[in-house]
This record gives C-alpha cells, sequence and structure tokens, in this order.
C-alpha cells in the first residue's frame, strides 16, 4: 500500500489511519509476553494430546498414555467414597438389622446416611418430615399399615406396595363401587358404620344399617372390630388417623375406588446397604415397633378374622 | 507477516474465522457421525410406543425441557442421585433429545419407577399438594384434556425417515396401540407389550380402566415418564471395552 508512512517521533511505522486529520496509529508488534504465552498455550495443546482422549481416528479416538475416562473416573470416584466408609458399611451389609440396632456407632451412621437417602428418595410422596400426606403414610407415628418393626419396614421399602415386584405387598381392597360390588346407597352406609368406629358424626340409621354391609364385605381384612390387619395391609378404622382422610366423601370414595396406593421396590434402585439404612431412619423416627412387642402382641393392629 | 491483509479486509477475515472455527466443528462433531463406538451396544433400547411417544411430545409442546434436564452425567454426586450416568444409546431414538442444559427441576432421565402413578397425577394437577417446596407450574388440564393422536402414525412415520427403526406394522397398528397402552388385560395390549418390550400397560391417571377408554393426555404424560431410563438392562451393561470413555 502507498501510504507506508512512519512516525516522526518514534520512528514506527503508522497503520495509516489519521483522525483529526494528525493523530496516526503505529503499528506496534504485539506485546512479547503475550505472545511467547500464546506459544506456550500452542506447546500446552500438544502435550494434552499425548496424554488425554483427543483425536478422532477412523474407529475411535487416541486414548492418551494415561488412558484417561470419565466413565473409569466416576467408578474409581464412588468406590473411594464408599472405601473411607468401607468399615460401617461391610458392617451393615453382614449384620442384621437388629444387631445394627443394637450398636450405637452403626446405627447412627445408618440414620445420618438413611436421613439423606429419605431427602432425595422418600421426601416426595412421605414429606420432607416423614409427615406424609393425603394418600403417603406419616411415618413418625405408630400406626403401620404393613407393620412397624425392623424386617417389616425393611420388606416394605425392598420390595415396595404393588410396585410390581414378585416380593411385593400386593394384597389389594376391592373396588366396591367401580366394580359394582355394592350400590351407592350401600356404600353411604357402609362409610357411615366405618366412621362411626372413631365417633365421628354419622347418621346412626345409615350405620346400623352398614354394620352389616361391614361384616359381610370388609370384616374380612378389617378385622369384625374394624382393627385392621398388617398381613393384609388394612388400616386400622377405629384410630384417628385416616389415610385419605376421614370425611364422609372421601371415605365413599375409598369403599368405591380400593385406593390401593403404590410405592417402588426401593431394592431395583439402591443397593442392600442404602436399603437398610433407610430402613433404620424410618425406624428411628419415633413410631417404630420393637421386634418382640410386634411378634408377640397381635393385638396391635392384627383384628384377625373368623 | 501477511496479517495486513486480514487485518484490512473483513470479508477475507470472517472467511478466515470460518475456516478455522470449522476445523474445531469438524474434529469434534463429525467423527460422532461414524465412529462405532459413540452409541454404546446395550439391550432392552427400543423406539418409543405411541402412546410413549404422545406424552413425549406433550412434554416438548409444554417446554419441560426448560427445567428438567435427561442427562445423568458421569460425576459421582449424579450418580449417587439420579442412578447410572446416561448413555448416548438412551437417547439414540430422540428426535430432538432433551437432555436438556438447565436444571431448575431434576434431572429425569431415570424418574420412572420412581413415584407411583398417582403421585404424578397429584403432582401434575398441583405440584405443591405434594412438594411443597416445588416452583413448578402445575398442568391441571391434563388430565381432562383427551389425547389427539389422530396423526400418530404421521409421527412415527416422520421419524422412521429419521432412523428410528419403527416397523411397517409398528405404523399400522399405531392408533390401537395409543388405546391398547391404558387397556389393560385386552389382546391389544398383549400385542402391544410384543411390539414394544417392557411397555408398561395400565391408566396412568387414575381414572377408571375399561373397554375401549380414551387416554388423556396425562395418560400420554405419566406412561412417557414412568418409562424413562428403564429400558437398558444394566446387569448385561459393559462399562468397559469400547463402552468406556
Amino acid at each position: 500500500m502507498s501510504h507506508r508512512k512512519i512516525d516522526e517521533v518514534t520512528g514506527v511505522e503508522t497503520t495509516g489511519h489519521v483522525w483529526d486529520g494528525d493523530i496516526s496509529e503505529l503499528n506496534k508488534p504485539l506485546p512479547r509476553w503475550w505472545l511467547y504465552t500464546f506459544y506456550v498455550s500452542i506447546v500446552w495443546a500438544i502435550g494434552y494430546w499425548v496424554v488425554y482422549p483427543a483425536w478422532p481416528t477412523i474407529n475411535g479416538y487416541t486414548k492418551g498414555v494415561l488412558n484417561y475416562s470419565q466413565r473409569d473416573q466416576v467408578q474409581q470416584d464412588i468406590e473411594a467414597w464408599k472405601s473411607g466408609h468401607a468399615k460401617y458399611r461391610s458392617q451393615i451389609a453382614e449384620m442384621s438389622l437388629a444387631d445394627i440396632r443394637k450398636n450405637d456407632e452403626l446405627f447412627q451412621f445408618s440414620i445420618a446416611g438413611g436421613a439423606a437417602l429419605f431427602g432425595e428418595n422418600c421426601a416426595g410422596c412421605h414429606g420432607r418430615g416423614a409427615q406424609g400426606g393425603i394418600g403417603y403414610p406419616n411415618l413418625n407415628d405408630d400406626d403401620w399399615l404393613w407393620g412397624g418393626d425392623l424386617e417389616k419396614i425393611h420388606q416394605t421399602i425392598a420390595f415396595g406396595v404393588r410396585s410390581g415386584n414378585p416380593k411385593a405387598h400386593d394384597t389389594a381392597m376391592p373396588r366396591f363401587g367401580v366394580d359394582k360390588i355394592l350400590d351407592e346407597a350401600q356404600i353411604r352406609d357402609a362409610a357411615n358404620f366405618v366412621r362411626s368406629f372413631s365417633h365421628l358424626d354419622v347418621d346412626q340409621e345409615a350405620a346400623k344399617r352398614g354394620a352389616q354391609i361391614f361384616a359381610d364385605n370388609c370384616a374380612a381384612c378389617h378385622g369384625d372390630h374394624g382393627k385392621g390387619n398388617q398381613e393384609m395391609g388394612a388400616p386400622n378404622l377405629t384410630d384417628a388417623i385416616w389415610l385419605y382422610g376421614n370425611s364422609q366423601d372421601a371415605v365413599m370414595q375409598s369403599i368405591r375406588t380400593g385406593r390401593g396406593g403404590a410405592m417402588p421396590a426401593w431394592s431395583e434402585r439402591l443397593d442392600p446397604v442404602a436399603v437398610k439404612m433407610l430402613t433404620l431412619y424410618v425406624y428411628s423416627l419415633g413410631g417404630a415397633q420393637a421386634e418382640a412387642a410386634s411378634a408377640s402382641a397381635p393385638a396391635a393392629g392384627t383384628d384377625k378374622p373368623k | 507477516m501477511n496479517h495486513a491483509i486480514f487485518e484490512r479486509n473483513s470479508i477475507i477475515l470472517l472467511i478466515g474465522a470460518l475456516i478455522v472455527v470449522s476445523i474445531g466443528g469438524i474434529v469434534e462433531i463429525a467423527p460422532l457421525f461414524y465412529v462405532q463406538s459413540t452409541i454404546e451396544k446395550v439391550q432392552g433400547m427400543r423406539p418409543y410406543s405411541p402412546l410413549e411417544l404422545a406424552g413425549r411430545d406433550i412434554y416438548v409442546r409444554e417446554g419441560c425441557y426448560n427445567c428438567h434436564s435427561q442427562m445423568i452425567r458421569s460425576l459421582r454426586d449424579e450418580v449417587e442421585r439420579y442412578g447410572h450416568y446416561s448413555l448416548a444409546a438412551e437417547s439414540m431414538y430422540d428426535y430432538p433429545f432433551q437432555w436438556g442444559s438447565k436444571r431448575t427441576g431434576p434431572d429425569l432421565a431415570r424418574v420412572g419407577g420412581k413415584y407411583s402413578d398417582a403421585w404424578h397425577t397429584e403432582h401434575m394437577r398441583d405440584p405443591r399438594s405434594v412438594v411443597p417446596a416445588s416452583i413448578m407450574p402445575g398442568y391441571p388440564f391434563l388430565d381432562h384434556t383427551l389425547l389427539d393422536y389422530s396423526n400418530i402414525s404421521k409421527r412415527m412415520k416422520a421419524l422412521k425417515a429419521l432412523g428410528v427403526p419403527y416397523s411397517d406394522e409398528m405404523i399400522a397398528s399405531a392408533g390401537k396401540d395409543v388405546v391398547a397402552q391404558v387397556s389393560p388385560d385386552t389382546k391389544d395390549a398383549k400385542a402391544l407389550v410384543a411390539r414394544y418390550p417392557k411397555a408398561q400397560v395400565r391408566k396412568f391417571d387414575g381414572q377408571p380402566a375399561g373397554e375401549n377408554v380414551e387416554p388423556t393426555e396425562l395418560d400420554a404424560v405419566i406412561a412417557y415418564l414412568q418409562m424413562l431410563g428403564t429400558l437398558v438392562d444394566f446387569t448385561k451393561f459393559d462399562a468397559s471395552g469400547p463402552n468406556l470413555r
């Protein structure tokens, strides 16, 4: 280009751009420090190609001398993390729940781990504080659908309720309304009778009629006196705890549809140690039953049918 | 140095920049299309059943991907929380993929089976009724909007053109299969499961099932969610060898 000019003051070539008639731009080279950093980064990249997976090839890619793999890495990270607790984890894996319960250190470890697992996996339904909700049992109280000792809690968590797992609790209440086993009037009468167990305000006449309907249709699982049966997951109907609400409408809806809440089989998603830790956490929440008590006292929630 | 050519001519600078950037693109992206090990060899992957596909379309329509990713990264905390890291094979029939890039809500890549249908029904109607701290909007209209699947076989044909292995039989029976997946214990349901192994058949939204009950949009969404991440048989997945990366 023709406008190649040298700045008189500095002796440096200018770019030829001139502002206001007399301000020109010096064409200075890049700062040395910048340029050398640039060269170093190129050399660094070549080193990176050698060490790490980098270039694609026809059938795959260059693996690099470190043979680094993200999938290997995550496996190692998990192993390393677990080995930090290996002492506890191996004991939890081998020992029975009752023995872990008696070992204070292991019990505390399990509760702490179980609390974290509960937050991610269980709180969605049972609530952050295990307080439950409509359709999802409160785990803090001593009212249990499927039994509240260690072994029974473990079985429920591991295999779930109506989860499709072959070992799941899968008894279901008939859908008395949907399948037209009872008509709407009979359902109303039965609901009145059921609500009379816990001294709710009911239509006495209807409740009297409902007594026979209950004896014919409900007592086989819920017991003659409505005390429930944990073998079948039939709730105790005489207490003030109502999984789906105690209004006449809610109870009628329960009779119509049978409800049939479901819970996943967590042994299909979590490892056995995690399931045990969760069991101990749920056990620790307050309402759990001692092993011996539930075995020797069938009165607690088992009103055996005739 | 002839740098002045680039510095003084914007078109030449633009072309030069394009060439440099496309070299990077070709090296990083192009091999994924021809390298055999990109998509892992797994057992259990199948194309979406028509009802799941319809649910997936609603998932896209409602913009679920804006807040939910479907991509469990190979990092310890993610694997601990969500399960096995996602494989390329698990989204090989996704057009477009739903990996997402932002998690306002949790990752959904393995949400299948984590919650009950009743929970999903309640959660879609009013998320805060089951998760008090949730900021997800409710989708209460899904459970009383009948699913429009009149063009489901056309959608499957389009996916077939993109490489999803839908057979002619699958496309021909698509409309029937949509209804079959919410009609348990029927002959059609059996045929559906034969075509789409591991397909879950039930009335997902909690409303009574029966002969010829038309599925709602909620049925489709829950069928899709309950399937997510459940297809690959990880007991038969070899994380080493060509699947290691």
